[in-house]
């Protein structure tokens, strides 16, 4: 027999906040209402294929379609024929890197990316690497996350046809030098590439003051619908690329297949909402994120923030509570629904290679938590995060044989460990 | 993942937690697992003149299923003799708190602390193993 949810304790219902509670926004983001009702005529009245030429039904979809690009292109300083509409960040990142990467194998074979990006832009260079005869250099980071620019410029040749980093790290939100690497691909004539499914919407993104080439975008990241994204491709200079999909021609040839007319009008009004509350979203975010910090490590030793402290999205607080395993924490405050970078709640028990990138000890990855915060989480919500959260690190750390003996003065290091 | 009830009451209410006296004569103590690997676990057991455990203590650093699991354990030794405490096997912790399949590791890691804390205090004691008593003989452990 199994239990889901728990039962609601006493402080949050004297507090009346229903549970549970979310704060993984970066795992995927509610549909703003806002966007829900934009998206909905074109379900059942408006259903027309955006491509169909020959009646109203059409036009007034494409009319939506285009409308959408253009609050697309507005959010990152893009135009609309730079926006080609794809499934998800996914699909993005596999059009850009593959799609470029093939059509300028010729002259240039050389990829550059970075060990701490999202798998399914790994796995493209990985693909490429090991199926396509391309030559992927996967840069190191620095303790903080960020990588270091001259490792870089010591990594991008005149081989080199993309350099792919992404803005925003989906497990410790750190936020890498964007107009920096630019420049330093351009310099030997290499596009740019920047995956920020975590970072549209977030944080302030102009591809032209940037120098960014192409850039990935997530609906469902940013309180849009699940299922469509976006891919920037620069028009001037021209960046070409070799479609993954073909059929119709639709997207220019991009992209073959029919536009999902409700959900690219879901990403378009999801992107305009994030432009026009940006500031004001994230006053908040940071304001919350600096509550839920505060609130646990003045109460609660030992709490390391991972990734740079400066660079990053305060909507993602990625924190090692030592001595604690992550996933018992995150059984104990099953009410709050968060993340954790330990192996435990992978099937591959392994902790989080993000973390191990940045020289994070295994033990420590192990303790690992990720509190996604986001447009709709609220004070109380933080609260009673901060009460839970503080309560079972106590409860486990009392329970912790390694915390007991750091607080007996024994080096944990200085144990042989049965490793198995 | 939904868990199952039992182990949720052992994690949530765990039995046993604390710490022996290691260097008494009378305790064994087992420190298993590594922290690099997401789990440690130390287990002891206090045991009479007779050869029966009257108390046991854990703490684990691991997951629910591991602190479940060490819990269960301390549970079932005390009031056994270390011989047939010696003969309780991962796959009956693993059945009594229905752990999946990915969490077998974790009764395994329970069941190599209970036999690290025997051997400790045989070691002590100076009295060996049965000669291979215990493999015969399976300890009543699915008693509720
Ligand atoms: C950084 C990053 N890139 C790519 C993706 C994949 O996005 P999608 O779910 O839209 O395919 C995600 C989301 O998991 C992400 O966080
Ligand atoms: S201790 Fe790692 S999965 Fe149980």
């Amino acid at each position: 027999m199994a239990t889901k949810a728990t039962e609601p304790t006493k402080s949050a219902v004297t507090r009346n906040i229903p549970l549970p509670i979310y704060l993984d926004y970066q795992a995927t983001t509610p549909t703003d209402p806002r966007v829900f009702g934009a998206m909905l005529p074109y379900f059942t009245t408006k259903f027309g294929n955006p491509h169909s030429r020959s009646h109203s039904f059409g036009w007034e979809s494409e009319e939506a379609v285009e409308t959408a690009r253009g609050q697309v292109a507005a959010l990152i300083g893009a135009s609309d024929k730079e926006i080609i509409f794809t499934s998800g960040a996914t699909e993005s990142n596999n059009l850009a890197i593959k799609g470029v990467g093939r059509f300028y194998k010729d002259r240039r074979n050389e990829i550059v990316t970075v060990v701490t990006e999202h798998k399914c832009v790994l796995d493209a260079c990985r693909h490429l690497e090991q199926e396509e005869g391309f030559k992927v250099t996967y840069l190191a980071v620095q303790k903080n996350g960020l990588i270091d620019l001259n490792h870089l410029r010591e990594a991008v040749t005149d081989k080199t046809a993309l350099v792919s980093v992404m803005a925003v790290n989906n497990e410790i939100g750190v936020i890498q030098p964007l107009k920096e690497i630019a420049a330093i691909a351009h310099e030997k004539g290499a596009f740019f590439h920047t995956d920020a499914a975590q970072a549209a919407g977030k944080i302030p993104l102009d591809v032209e003051a940037m120098g960014i080439d192409l850039m990935s975008i997530s609906g469902h990241k940013i309180y849009g619908p699940k299922g469509i994204g976006a891919l920037y491709v620069r028009r001037k200079p021209r960046v070409r690329l070799h479609a993954l999909i073909h059929g119709g021609g639709q997207e220019r040839g991009m992209r073959s297949g029919t536009v999902p007319t409700p959900l690219v009008v879901g990403l378009g009004k999801a992107c305009e909402i994030a432009k026009n509350e940006m500031g004001t979203d994230n006053e908040r975010i940071r304001a919350l994120s600096d509550r839920l910090y505060n609130g646990i490590t003045k109460q609660l030793k030992d709490i390391v923030l991972n990734g740079d402290r400066d660079h990053r999205f305060p909507g993602n607080l990625n924190l090692s509570f030592s001595y604690v395993e992550g996933e018992s924490l995150m059984m104990g405050i099953r009410d709050i629904a968060v993340s954790s970078g330990s192996a435990c709640t992978s099937a591959s028990l392994e902790p989080s290679y993000v973390l191990r990138a940045l020289g994070v000890e295994e033990e420590m990855a192990h303790t690992s938590i990720r509190f996604g915060i986001g447009r709709m989480t609220t004070e109380a919500e933080i609260d009673y995060a901060i009460e839970t959260v503080v309560k079972h690190v106590k409860k486990l750390r009392e329970m912790s044989p390694l915390w007991e003996m750091v607080q007996e003065g024994i080096d944990l290091k200085s144990i042989q460990w049965s490793e198995h | 993942m939904a868990y199952g009830e039992k182990l949720i009451d052992h994690y949530e209410n765990p039995r046993n937690i604390g710490s022996l006296d290691k260097n008494a004569t009378d305790v064994g103590t087992g420190l298993v697992g590594a922290p690099a690997c997401g789990d440690v676990m130390k287990l002891q057991i206090k045991v009479n003149a007779a050869g029966v455990i009257e108390d046991a203590k854990f703490k684990t650093f691991g997951c629910g299923s591991a602190i479940a699991s060490s819990s269960l354990v301390t549970e079932w030794v005390k009031g056994k003799t270390v011989d047939e405490a010696e003969t309780i096997k991962n796959t009956q912790i693993a059945q009594h708190l229905a752990l999946p399949p990915v969490k077998i590791h974790c009764s395994v890691l329970a069941e190599d602390a209970i036999k690290a804390a025997i051997a400790d205090y045989r070691r002590k004691t100076g009295k060996a193993a049965p000669a291979a008593a215990a493999a015969s003989e399976p300890a009543k452990v699915a008693a509720e």
